[in-house]
């Protein structure tokens, strides 16, 4: 076994070799990647106001076509390469969650309907569910204590 | 009853000289498109179109590449194998499946080996021990790995959209495979091997293996020098098989540090493998890696009589994404072997 003070040397000789990330270059793609994406959704969005939904309605439509669309771009493999030049641009978006979902289902469908895209279909996305709900649900009791029921 | 007469020597404490030097009979390397387009892509035996080859998931591909590198192999010694005693096989992927299903269909007895992308250079070790001890006349020894195998059981969905960071390696797609075989004739040799002691100095990042293995590297190249009597100048090349760019700094670094510098004979097979534009970030790896290199590159050069002596040092990082995810960091092993070209290497 390494010797905690070795583990430091070698922690502090690793850190003074690696090569720096590109951070400034990543925060500029994942901005334009980030930015690019949410101006798709706002077109999308006035493209279905004007086909006369309420803008609430077209909100939650705008949501499940950029989906769709990431869905797609998943299946023909192109979503993980604007990932790659953008990243967390990519992955924050509907679209990111999108592909969370539909990567794991193509994935492993080899294994099955049941076992294969059933059950690893939420891998990846199943903790943001599950905190997700878990952290709207404590909003509400907040909610619930401060103002109380039906206001 | 004959009595083997030349029983295998120990040097020091972990290295092992084998006195019948078993010898390289044949070599084959298959690899993916990607590779196929790297430096070294004009060497492989067989670059494939693409990397499913008409199987129905990635894991058969994989198993299709070993099969086929290991059929090859065959060829290129003029073997069959029924000439095979034994098999010696690993891969990354869990319960071996690559090597299990590989061996069943080549018809060999198999000897399934696991350590990560080392694996090679333990399956050459315990080739040559099986030779040398005349428990087997011939021994193939194959290892193989997938990108997308690789990808899907120890990271994320292949079509996961993610952002890998500089350190990071790329599993190469392919087999490398090389018959060994009994002492008598010309060819390159198997002349020592160390086998290596498990190190971890806390590195946690599955993302940077390169700096998970280096110590290991270190431990056991500078074991074999110093058990055989040997320094870095008698050596034409040492070969490492995926420490990548950080990796290798790391081994120059701590090998000058030990006194026994090796940059100037070091290649390492992850480096070698792709080209920067082919984006690998920090190089090849898995198990696949240094065996398509040393089967393609390397042996070629031994045979000629251009390289006359070399070491192979493995290095696999025992990844596993349980232990991580539990807070532990990554194991690293590395074992090496002596390599001895021309007509007379016999030690």
């Amino acid at each position: 076994m390494a010797t905690e003070q070795a583990k430091q040397q070698y922690k502090s000789l690793v850190q003074q070799h690696s090569p720096p990330r590109p951070i400034v270059r990543n925060l500029l793609a994942s901005f334009v990647v980030g930015g690019l994406i949410s101006v798709l959704g706002q077109f999308i969005w006035i493209w279905i106001t004007r086909l006369g939904f309420g803008a609430k309605d077209a909100y939650a439509y705008t949501g499940a076509v950029l989906i769709g669309l990431s869905a797609l771009a998943t299946g023909f493999g192109v979503y993980d390469a604007l990932a790659k030049f953008g990243g967390m641009g990519a992955n924050l978006p509907i679209t990111g969650f999108a592909n969370s979902i539909v990567s794991p289902a193509i994935e492993f469908k080899r294994e099955g309907y049941v076992m294969g895209v059933a059950a690893k279909m939420f891998t990846i996305a199943g903790p943001v569910i599950v905190y997700g709900l878990a952290a709207s649900a404590l909003v509400a009791l907040v909610r619930w204590l401060v103002i109380g029921v039906g206001r | 009853m004959q009595v083997v007469e030349q029983a295998p020597e120990r040097l020091g404490r972990y290295t092992v000289r084998f006195r019948t030097a078993p010898r390289l009979l044949g070599r084959a390397s298959v690899v993916g498109p990607m590779e196929g387009k790297g430096p070294l892509g004009q060497l492989f035996d067989r670059v494939t179109d693409d990397d499913i080859l008409g199987q129905k998931s990635w894991e058969q591909a994989e198993t299709a590449y070993m099969v086929d590198a290991g059929r090859l192999a065959l060829e290129n010694a003029g073997l069959e194998p029924k000439d095979i005693d034994l098999f010696v096989a690993g891969d990354l992927l869990n319960q071996m499946v690559t090597s299990n299903v590989a061996a069943g269909r080549l018809g060999i007895p198999l000897f399934g080996i696991y350590s990560a992308c080392a694996s090679f250079t333990q399956g050459l070790f315990m080739a040559a021990a099986m030779v040398d001890g005349g428990y087997a006349r011939h021994v193939l020894v194959a290892t193989a790995s997938h990108h997308k195998t690789a990808e899907r059981q120890y990271r994320y969905p292949n079509e996961f959209a993610h952002q890998r960071p500089p350190t990071a390696t790329w599993t190469v797609t392919g087999a490398g495979a090389v018959i060994v075989g009994p002492g008598d004739g010309d060819g390159p040799r198997i002349t020592s091997g160390t086998i290596g002691r498990v190190l971890d100095l806390g590195i946690k990042d599955p993302y940077d293996m390169g700096s998970a293995m280096a110590p290991a590297a270190v431990d056991t190249i500078t074991r074999l020098l110093s058990d055989t009597g040997t320094a870095p100048e008698d050596y034409d090349v040492i070969l490492t098989g995926d420490l990548g760019e950080l990796g290798s700094k790391l081994l120059y670094e701590l090998t000058a540090q030990s006194g026994l510098p090796v940059s100037q004979q070091h290649k390492d097979a992850g480096v070698m493998i792709y080209a920067p534009e082919q984006d690998a970030h920090a190089g090849g790896s898995g198990a696949a890696c240094v065996a398509v290199v040393f089967a393609s590159w390397l042996v070629p050069q031994l045979a000629a009589g251009q390289v006359q002596r070399v070491m192979v040092a493995a290095t696999g990082a025992l990844h596993s994404p349980t232990l991580i995810q539990q807070g532990g960091s990554i194991p690293s092993v590395c074992h090496a072997v002596t390599i001895e070209g021309g007509q007379d290497a016999r030690a």
